[in-house]
């Protein structure tokens, strides 16, 4: 809850109570889960479906838009996703402001940097750059 | 500041380890793993691929060492591990399945399910895709 009515007077000039922003947090979590679920049997699926797991079929694979957008989205989501499950750890694990600030920022830059440089990599494939 | 430390969640330590405890810490944990080796080889993967039949080679190499299989089986558990007990929290999110019995029930069905799934799915990979 908020600093509102149900506040003792010391709690609301203080500023204590939640910063309104949990409920997204958690909603997020929530949402990109459901599209990983579909995301993840989707990878597993075609996996399992390929005629060969060399480079080649993979090349031919993630080239067309049936293969390199489900793919960038999986990224795209499993990162966010793991961002926002890293954080819930790190808030209830690591103790002190100062090193919670410090890892969820490291966790943050990590995530935008491996999400990059997937991305990159499916575009490198599906616009012909791929060997 | 508080006088005295506050208790954090959740206390390994203190809970009577039961289905729905494990289940929980290895939804973190399996997740924790999935977030830094998964997302890890995801990346390394496409970007073997994006790089040309050379560098995959490589990537397939350390893919078929015999730790390279360990972790890659290790992953499908966390995969589903993760993704059943993920099901079980959604399904928790709507206010059903907290009856003792039920939830003990569907706990236990998460590490079995996971265990048969990825079992299923190696015997099928190792067996030569049938």
């Amino acid at each position: 809850m908020s600093a509102g009515e149900s506040s003792t007077p010391l709690a609301k000039v203080a500023g204590l109570g939640s910063a309104r922003e949990g409920g997204e947090h958690w909603l997020t979590e929530r949402v990109t889960s459901i599209a990983l679920l579909l995301l993840g049997v989707w990878l597993v699926a075609s996996l399992l479906l390929l005629p060969a797991l060399d480079q080649k079929t993979l090349v031919e694979w993630l080239r067309g838009a049936s293969g390199a957008v489900p793919m960038a989205l999986l990224v795209v989501t499993a990162f966010v996703h793991a961002l926002d499950g890293m954080k819930v750890v790190v808030d209830d694990y690591v103790h002190g402001e100062g090193n919670r600030f410090a890892l969820n920022t490291l966790l943050l830059f990590a995530a935008i940097g491996g999400a990059a440089l997937a991305l990159f990599a499916i575009g490198r494939i599906a616009f012909g750059g791929a060997a | 500041m508080a006088a005295h430390p506050r208790p954090l969640s959740p206390h390994l330590t203190v809970w009577r380890w039961g289905p729905g405890m494990a289940v929980s810490i290895l939804h973190r944990i399996t997740g924790g793993g999935l977030t830094v080796v998964g997302l890890a080889v995801l990346t390394w993967w496409l970007i073997a691929i994006a790089s040309g039949a050379e560098t995959y080679a490589e990537f397939s190499k350390a893919a078929n060492h015999p730790l390279g299989l360990v972790v890659l089986i290790g992953l499908t558990w966390a995969f589903f591990q993760h993704l059943l007990s993920g099901i079980r929290h959604l399904v928790m999110d709507t206010g059903a399945a907290f009856e003792l019995g039920t939830n003990k029930m569907f706990a236990l069905l998460t590490i079995i399910g996971s265990i048969v799934l990825t079992a299923a799915l190696w015997a099928y990979v190792l067996g030569g895709r049938a």
